[in-house]
């Protein structure tokens, strides 16, 4: 029964991972795989890719043919890719600048009631996304419960125009992402030894000190983590830039919908999926290389 | 090994099975809010047919999701201009439809239409116009002209909503300037584009799902609209008044068809025949406030219907249906939208 079992650790250590790697290799890989492939591949006119090889896709991000035919510089999906870089950049400055307080305040309760506050930030992902992005339609649309009362008041004398704007995406990114700032920040802070902050004051570190050069330092990993986890998915973000932009400016996740549906233009979608993914992994690198020198350093020290 | 092969036998048997039991369902994928609940409950009735229904929200969508192989649909409901596409792409599968007990109530108008020249494909569900709707209690103009909604005047600024894909939009500036549909000539198209960028100034949003909405808070003054969807919003109160522009609208006519994949085949034939029934198409007519292509069925309608003006446009109104366009056309419209969306 046992004969085929592999005898060295090792080995059954690989048989116990098997079904990870299994899993792994069947969702993500091979999806991946597939898009990676399309992305070298000619479009089908009415969806669906043609088998033949190509790397049109790839020129289209940066060129189009112009009207006699001739390949010239086109700036717009470049200007795509950069507003979505912006967009998500503002977004996790948001997060950053509302969840660290956040976190920061958890973990200064009692232990017992830590839990509590956790289990309150993730209260958000019960619902749909879509649902609780329309939500704020209702809260900062014409009519909606911010401006009724203003208006009602006196306060405003006409309305504030805030839905469809770049600060009605900003709102709704920062809102659908915000936890996944908290959760990390909270993560290293609990860690925190607070006896190092007395420490910092007794040394005469003010409190402002105290923050930058002992506390945003040694939860440094969380920030960046935080940081990544919401940098992320922001650049592929379309429900938002939709329901609240209006969509009245394509947005890099937008754009990836809109080739495989309306355009049919499957490589090209393909193609600049496979442009941000090598831009997320990029960012990983520098920050799984960053990670290797501070534990490099720290081990030194 | 023997055990093995036993065991597949087995479970190969309760496959079969499974599939003899999938006799009594039905599978709809149809576009969202497009299904009236009472009129399933009474084919599920009439049939004892379990029916499920899916939904989607562009023919673009419903066509991507056929191509990437989603299958277990028995039923889609594809526009005019998308049902040649689906044949050509062998997504969808003849059925026989002139073959039917009811197709004999099918109006003259709508039998045999060149989308679907020997009717074996396609049956009848809804058709409508695309135009624009404006709140009448905020616009002061008359949406006599499609120059109103391309080149509006001042007071529409930041109010003005647009469909999110393309092809109706075109189609509409087509109409308005007097370019042929699918046109593949780059200036003509480059004409479309200098003036949807124009227009985008004036727009608050490209949105085809929350127009009624938008009309009504007064987010929006005045939006694309499809027809019957207006009347819908109007009947909730809402001072919406649906434009018939001198220049015409877009036509569009929206089928049954079965898929390729089809697991059910029998029973969309079945409720294909249903649909065909003056009284139930009456029903869905009733429901969604856009024309039928069966004979018979104002006699079920209810006043309101009948006097509704979202369905009963002037006499002279031109209706354009727009064909399906070749691959370099597409294109050609692809990049005028991407172009008005940077």
């Amino acid at each position: 029964m046992s004969d085929w079992l592999p005898k060295s650790a090792a080995g059954k250590r690989w048989l116990g991972l098997a079904p990870s790697y299994f899993v792994i290799g069947i969702f993500m890989l091979v999806p991946m795989i597939i898009m990676g492939v399309f992305s070298f591949l000619e479009p089908n006119p009415y969806g669906g890719v043609k088998p033949v090889g190509s790397f049109a896709a790839y020129v289209k991000i940066f060129f189009e043919y112009d009207l006699e035919d001739q390949l010239v510089f086109n700036p717009g999906y470049i200007n795509i890719i950069f507003r979505s870089f912006q967009l998500s950049f503002g977004a996790t400055l948001l997060c950053l600048v509302f969840g660290f307080p956040v976190a920061y305040y958890i973990t200064l309760q009692p232990e017992n009631r830590r839990n509590f506050y956790i289990y309150l930030v993730t209260i958000p992902f019960w619902t749909n996304l879509l649902i609780r992005t329309f939500a704020w339609i209702i809260i900062l649309g014409r009519g909606g419960v911010i401006e009724t009362p203003l208006l009602a008041t006196g306060i405003i004398e006409k309305s504030l125009r805030m839905m469809y704007t770049d600060g009605a995406i900003a709102i709704g990114l920062t809102y659908s992402y915000l936890p996944l700032m908290v959760l990390p920040i909270y993560a290293s802070l609990e860690k925190l030894d607070f006896r190092l902050l007395e420490a910092a004051s007794d040394l005469y570190a003010n409190r402002f000190e105290v923050m930058t050069k002992v506390v945003i330092p040694l939860c440094k990993p969380g920030i960046i983590a935080g940081c990544l986890l919401v940098f992320i998915p922001c650049l592929g973000a379309f429900i938002a830039p939709n329901l609240l932009g209006g969509g009245k400016k394509l947005m890099l996740g937008s754009l990836v919908q809109f080739q495989f549906a309306s355009a049919r233009n499957w490589p090209f979608g393909a193609a600049l999926s496979m442009l941000l993914l090598s831009a997320v992994v990029i960012v990983l690198i520098f920050y799984a290389r960053a990670a290797k020198n501070r534990a490099a350093m720290e081990g030194s020290a | 090994m023997k055990h093995l092969l036993t065991t597949l036998a087995a479970a190969a048997a309760m496959l079969t099975l499974g599939a003899a039991n999938a006799d009594g369902e039905l599978f709809i994928y149809n576009w969202t809010e497009y299904t009236p609940p009472e009129l399933i409950a009474k084919f599920e009735k009439e049939s004892g047919i379990k029916v499920s229904v899916d939904t989607y929200d562009s023919n673009e969508t419903l066509l991507a999701k056929l191509q990437a192989g989603a299958t277990g649909y028995d039923i889609v409901v594809p526009s005019q201009n998308f049902v040649p596409i689906m044949i050509n792409e062998g997504l969808i599968q003849k059925v026989g439809v002139h073959k039917l007990p009811n197709f004999k109530n099918l109006a003259e108008r709508w039998a045999y239409p060149e989308w679907d020249p020997k009717q074996e494909y396609s049956g009848p569900w809804q058709w409508g116009t695309t135009s624009f709707s404006f709140n009448s209690e905020l616009y002061s103009g008359k949406g006599s002209s499609l120059k109103e909604f391309f080149e509006p005047s001042d007071e529409v600024m930041g109010r003005l909503s647009v469909f999110q894909t393309p092809d109706e939009v075109v189609s509409l500036a087509n109409i308005y300037l007097g370019i042929p549909f699918c046109s593949e000539d780059a200036k003509q198209m480059k004409k479309i584009q200098d003036m949807l960028v124009k227009q985008k100034e004036f727009v608050v949003a490209y949105n085809s799902e929350t127009m009624s909405d938008l009309l009504a808070s007064g987010e929006a003054m005045m939006t694309n609209h499809w027809s019957g969807y207006s009347r819908l919003g109007r009947l909730t109160g809402a001072p919406i008044v649906y434009a018939y522009p001198k220049e015409g609208v877009v036509g569009w006519y929206d089928s049954m068809v079965v898929p390729t994949s089809a697991k059910n085949v029998e029973n969309a034939k079945k409720f294909m025949n249903f649909m065909m029934d003056p009284v139930n198409m009456a029903m869905l007519t009733e429901n969604q406030g856009y024309g039928d292509a069966v004979k018979g069925t104002a006699a079920y309608y209810s006043d309101e219907l009948k006097t509704a003006p979202e369905i009963n446009p002037p006499s002279d109104l031109k209706v354009f249906f727009a064909p399906t366009c070749s691959p370099r056309a597409q294109s050609l419209i692809d990049k005028v939208w991407t172009k008005v969306m940077q």
